[in-house]
């Protein structure tokens, strides 16, 4: 059927399908208290899942999203003390860092992004353990960072809001302007892209460096909304993250895709989720249920292309 | 020559490509101990053809008969089990693998070689290039390590090493020097008194008056007509390809521009590593130079070295009055005066495959329909169309994807891109490689248009009809050197030719 | 009949160095950092002391020998760290009892793993999905399943069995002995074989390959098995030595079998390399973090350090970038 091999109607239904169930078991799923509530904890993967959409965009992968973020939690708690600017500074910092670590690898040194950033995550896994000598980790975020995290305004949670403003800047990038369509060139063929006039290298490295802000803008944001920061935060959210991408329609080997359809995989998900976690599911049960989701939704959108 | 024994049969052949019909009812008789030569313009259906004959693909309509057996193939492997090998354009080498395990990788290990430690493979790669004599390529050597024109013996050689019933040779002397490709017209007469049947594609008749002793002539899917060869001329060859009389293929050439003071690219001095030594020349507005000599001599070198694609070249280039920096392709594109170089291989130095035809063209030119970092899609839509008719390509819809369009259409779409932005100087490496004849028409034209407003264009060509119909200066190479420079009238066969050679060989 | 110029006749050395230079720079590199650990470690030459280093990178070493030949085939596998523990966790149940039903469960085992890899096969091969992204699925799918096994760390295995393989044999450790058998054997059953060398066809070009009459997909589904096989004979030998089960210790594993791969020379986009490699980088890895443990690093600072040695390996493979003489060669 041509229209099942549309990702962004097939995660349409996932997420109806995923309410109506729901629905039948629990019926408060319906209420507006709860679909804000899966809304904010939508957010968090969404922010994280936009530094992973545009990596793979470019074909590649940035597998530093787990210890990343935690780093940036950990190091922006530990400077709240001098003022939300500072710490939500060195935070960015801390992406910034990363983003450069792993555009280094990938558009210079040439190491396939998929080991060279699982080197990156190891490393700030290692910052982490350093700095924090194995316990939890001190210091609290700023209450500017908590409301954020936490609080609402106007009955929509911050951090939605704070989302829907980065919706809306990567859809523009990404549609309307050069940059967005160097993206998608890239990705779709670098030697191509570079014999175009492309600045190649350059993307390559903004790309990982957005990834890197994004990842660390998830650590700060969690940080509020948890008051703390703790050890293997991160963890949670590499693989949704990719998932939700891939759901969404993205492709994996870069050039095609869109953020909506990313939006769309990363609230299927977080509804997916709670819904397992409402009905107890053990870990085991949800791992095994996940792994079979990601499958199934990605197999309805092969195509097979006829070799000329 | 022994008697002729009809081997391959086909019968109502046809094959489809989403809109496109590459064949269309063809019947085809193939025999023993022949060389039967396939002709036609490129899109007239003769690799659809053979991918068939060859497994690779399978035809809609139509009956395949083996020996009056009715066969399907539905692989490569089923064709190779029936003996029938082919040796296509695009090689099928391996890369990472070496010489002999590429030519062992089809044939059966029965007989003498059990083919499974590498002694035995190197032992028997070695008695299979002897009968190419080809005494140069070591079989241990990687692929990877070895040059297009080498590939393809070795593509001949593990043809060869299944000792096929039936040879389909596809373009397989384009990359080879002139030695070499006696070489392999010497193994086809020798298969063909071994009873082998040949089915031989070429674009070169003179291949097919030396070799072939039947000719089938294709265009636009069908299969216009079967003779012996040598009851045809030339000329009715030709025709029959085009499906019309040859009209002029050039366009005019300008008188010699008188030597005009402003040269538009002044080249000093170029060398890289050595295979660009010291060269030096000029290009005036309004003039198109082809780059010629052998294969391999440093032009397409000096293309990509003006184009900023190579490292450490030392160079003094002016492009006008300003200095050109050839940091790379996006400040080339950037510099006052803009210097461009269209690709040679579309599919991998050309296109984005899967994107469509309005964002290929409007590609490298964006910042000429932008608002600051925001594309003006309406203005990218007009002028991407209005770019397009003027190179006469027909397109149903912008946005479609690339891949609907035919090859032609393709090169057509690539130009596009380029000239949307308006150089001064266009570099072009060998533009109209596998393009039909049509297509090749037009973009000469375009090209003559170019030089008549005034741009410059150097452009590399392995076709001497190009060299002497389209250039007004040949720039001969040799060893990465200028060896002559022809101007005008003396710009003919026989002069190429000898300055190609270069008296020491 | 004429044969080769004997004017061009390199010597085997020659082409037997340009074809597994990266093997041998990486092998090289192991036997110097093996002295340094010699140096290093206090107690010498002690029969524990090497069956101890050959122990800790036996597990990694056979399953960067699965992964191996599937990124021969340009494709990944990064549900291999869940098989491993899959296995783990199987072991620490069923490797119990007497011999019968020691061997019984090792059979059982080792057909789970196929059985994970022949799943992996199939899927790739027959629909468009991405290696990268079905590896990962099913890889939660198994990490779900040894969940179920084996809830939390536990368990036990026949320790005589135990006893037998995790020391050593005449002063050789027996898990060398293993590993080495392990590459014999396959050098001996599978290099002649017309899947072995499928399997390099297709990473270095699969459309050449497919017109080469390679069976493409068997071989992919074959080199998937593999992977789960020797993914499940790691997770047997780590529950030999730790006598329990983990279902966790997969993601490690995981990403040391790629590092251990990249390390040993074998290309991630395929066609390029070989288990032996793999074997080398495994023991590399494992030798220099017991480097770091051993030379008083303070604990703090060792995963950091880790993960900078990690970098610096595997940028060693990128000094070839400065005597590229274009700029497109970058590209593939």
């Amino acid at each position: 059927m041509r229209i099942a091999r549309n990702p962004i109607f097939v995660s349409l239904i996932g997420i109806v399908v995923v309410a109506l169930v729901g629905g039948i078991i629990f019926p408060q799923v319906f209420s507006i208290n709860y679909l804000m509530q899966q809304l904010q904890l939508a957010s968090f993967l969404g922010i994280a899942a936009t530094g992973a959409m545009l990596v793979i965009l470019i074909g590649c992968i940035d597998l530093s999203l787990p210890w990343v973020l935690t780093a940036a939690a950990i190091i922006s708690s530990a400077f709240s003390g001098r003022g939300v600017l500072i710490s939500v500074g060195v935070g960015l910092l801390v992406g910034l860092a990363a983003g450069l670590a792993n555009g280094l690898g990938a558009a210079i040194l040439r190491i396939p992004s998929i080991i060279w950033s699982l080197a990156v995550n190891f490393i700030f896994l290692g910052i982490c353990v350093f700095i924090t000598g194995g316990f939890m980790p001190q210091g609290h975020p700023t209450a500017i960072i908590k409301t954020i995290g936490i609080g609402r305004t106007l009955g929509i949670p911050n951090i939605v809001l704070f989302w829907c403003v980065l919706a809306f800047y990567i859809i523009m990038t990404l549609s309307r302007t050069r940059f967005g369509r160097f993206i998608y060139a890239v990705g779709s063929n670098e030697r191509v892209s570079f014999l175009s006039g492309i600045r190649t290298r350059g993307i390559i490295v903004t790309i990982f460096v957005m990834s890197g802000i994004c990842n660390a803008l998830t650590g700060i944001m969690l940080s509020g909304y948890s008051n703390q920061a703790f050890q293997a935060m991160g963890d949670p959210y590499l693989i949704p993250a990719i998932a939700a991408v891939v759901i969404g329609g993205t492709s994996i080997s870069g050039g095609s895709g869109s953020y909506v359809g990313t939006i769309i995989g990363v609230i299927f998900i977080t509804y997916l989720s709670s819904l397992l976690s409402v009905l107890q599911v053990p870990e085991a049960g949800r791992q095994i249920f996940f792994g079979f989701v990601i499958i199934a939704m990605t197999i309805s959108y092969s195509r097979r292309k006829e070799e000329r | 020559m022994g008697s002729k024994d009809l081997v391959i049969r086909m019968s109502g052949i046809g094959k489809r490509y989403s809109a496109v019909e590459a064949l269309k009812n063809v019947s085809l008789e193939c025999f023993t101990s022949s060389i039967h030569a396939i002709v036609g313009e490129n899109g007239a259906g003769k690799s659809t053809l053979i991918k068939i004959i060859a497994g690779v693909t399978q035809p809609n309509t139509g009956s395949l008969f083996l020996d009056d057996a009715l066969v399907q193939f539905r692989s490569p492997l089923d064709a190779i089990k029936n003996s029938i090998l082919s040796v296509f354009q695009e090689l099928s080498i391996i890369p990472d693998l070496t010489v002999a395990e590429n030519i062992c990788m089809l044939a059966k290990s029965n007989g003498p070689h059990k083919l499974v430690s590498g002694n035995s493979k190197r032992r028997k790669a070695e008695e299979v290039l002897s009968r190419i004599k080809c005494y140069d390529i070591d079989p241990r050597e990687l692929c990877s390590d070895l040059p297009l024109s080498r590939l393809q013996l070795v593509e001949i050689a593990k043809a060869l090493a299944c000792n096929p019933r039936i040879l389909i040779l596809d373009e397989a002397t384009s990359a080879l020097t002139a030695a070499d490709s006696e070489k392999i017209f010497e193994l086809c007469g020798t298969l063909r008194e071994q009873g082998v049947s040949i089915l031989y594609i070429t674009h070169h008749l003179r291949e097919v008056d030396l070799l072939a002793d039947t000719c089938s002539v294709f265009r636009n899917g069908e299969r216009i007509e079967t003779f012996s060869v040598g009851t045809r001329s030339q000329n009715e060859i030709i025709s029959m390809m085009i499906g019309r009389p040859l009209s002029k293929l050039f366009p005019e050439k300008k008188a010699s521009p008188a030597d005009k003071k402003d040269k538009t690219l002044t080249v000093k001095h170029l060398s890289w590593y050595n295979k660009i030594r010291d060269v030096s020349f000029t290009l005036s507005p309004g003039e198109i130079v082809g780059l010629g000599g052998i294969d391999g001599q440093g032009q397409k070198d000096l293309l990509f070295a003006l184009f900023g694609v190579l490292r450490h070249v030392r160079a003094s280039v002016q492009i006008g009055t300003n200095n050109l920096s050839l940091k790379g392709p996006s400040a080339l594109i950037d510099s006052a005066d803009r210097v461009v170089m269209i690709p040679e291989d579309r599919k991998r130095e050309g296109l984005f495959p899967s994107m469509s035809i309005l964002k290929n063209v409007s590609l490298a030119s964006l910042r000429q329909f932008s608002a600051g970092p925001f594309i003006n899609r309406q203005k990218e839509t007009e002028q991407v169309l209005s770019m397009l008719q003027s190179l006469h390509v027909k397109v149903g819809n912008i946005n479609d994807s690339i891949d609907s369009l035919s090859g032609g259409n393709q090169q057509k779409v690539i130009l596009a891109k380029w000239l949307l932005l308006e150089a001064q100087c266009l570099l072009l490496n060998d533009p109209t490689r596998g393009i039909d004849v049509p297509t090749k028409q037009d973009i000469y034209a375009l090209l003559r248009g170019l030089a008549d407003k005034g741009k410059s264009i150097l452009i590399y060509t392995t076709d001497y009809d190009e060299l002497i119909g389209l250039c007004d200066r040949v720039i001969i190479m040799y060893k990465g050197q200028v060896r002559k420079i022809l101007v005008g009238n003396e710009i003919s066969e026989s002069n190429i030719l000898t300055a190609s050679l270069d008296l020491q060989r | 009949m004429a044969t080769i110029n004997t004017s061009i006749r390199s010597s085997w050395l020659r082409y037997f160095l340009r074809r597994n230079y990266r093997a041998i720079i990486a092998f090289g590199i192991l036997i110097m950092l093996f002295v340094a650990f010699l140096i290093i470690y206090p107690v010498r030459f002690s029969d524990n002391f090497f069956s101890a280093w050959a122990n800790q990178g036996a597990g990694l070493a056979f399953t960067a020998v699965g992964q191996t030949l599937v990124v021969l085939t340009s494709g990944i596998d990064l549900s291999i760290g869940s098989i491993f523990a899959l296995s783990n966790c199987l072991a620490s149940v069923f490797l119990n009892g007497d011999l019968f039903h020691v061997f019984l469960a090792f059979i059982l085992i080792l057909c789970a793993g196929i059985c994970c890899g022949l799943v992996n096969g199939i899927v790739i091969s027959y629909t468009q999905i991405q290696p990268i992204i079905l590896t990962i699925a099913t890889g939660a799918i198994y990490y779900g399943i040894a969940l179920f096994i084996r809830p939390v760390t536990g368990g036990s295995v026949n320790e005589a069995l135990s006893d037998a393989l995790t020391y050593s044999v005449f002063h050789i450790p027996t898990s060398l002995i293993l590993i080495l058998a392990t590459l014999v054997l396959f050098w001996v059953l599978m290099k002649p074989t017309r899947l072995y060398i499928g399997i390099y066809a297709i990473g270095s070009s699969e459309k050449s390959a497919f017109m080469s009459g390679v069976r493409v997909r068997q071989a992919k589904i074959a080199a998937y098995m593999f992977s789960g096989l020797f993914a499940s004979l790691g997770g047997l030998f780590l529950s030999l030595q730790t006598l329990t089960g983990d279902a966790t210790i997969g993601m490690s594993y995981m990403l040391n079998s790629v590092a251990a791969t990249v390390i040993g020379g074998t290309a991630l986009s395929g066609g390029i390399g070989g288990i032996f490699g793999s074997v080398v980088g495994s023991y590399l890895l494992r030798t220099l973090k017991s480097i770091m443990f051993f030379a008083g690093i303070a604990p703090m600072a060792q995963p950091l350090f880790e993960g900078i040695v990690l970098m610096c390996a595997l940028s060693i493979g990128s000094i070839r970038l400065l005597g590229m003489k274009s700029k497109i060669d970058i590209f593939r």
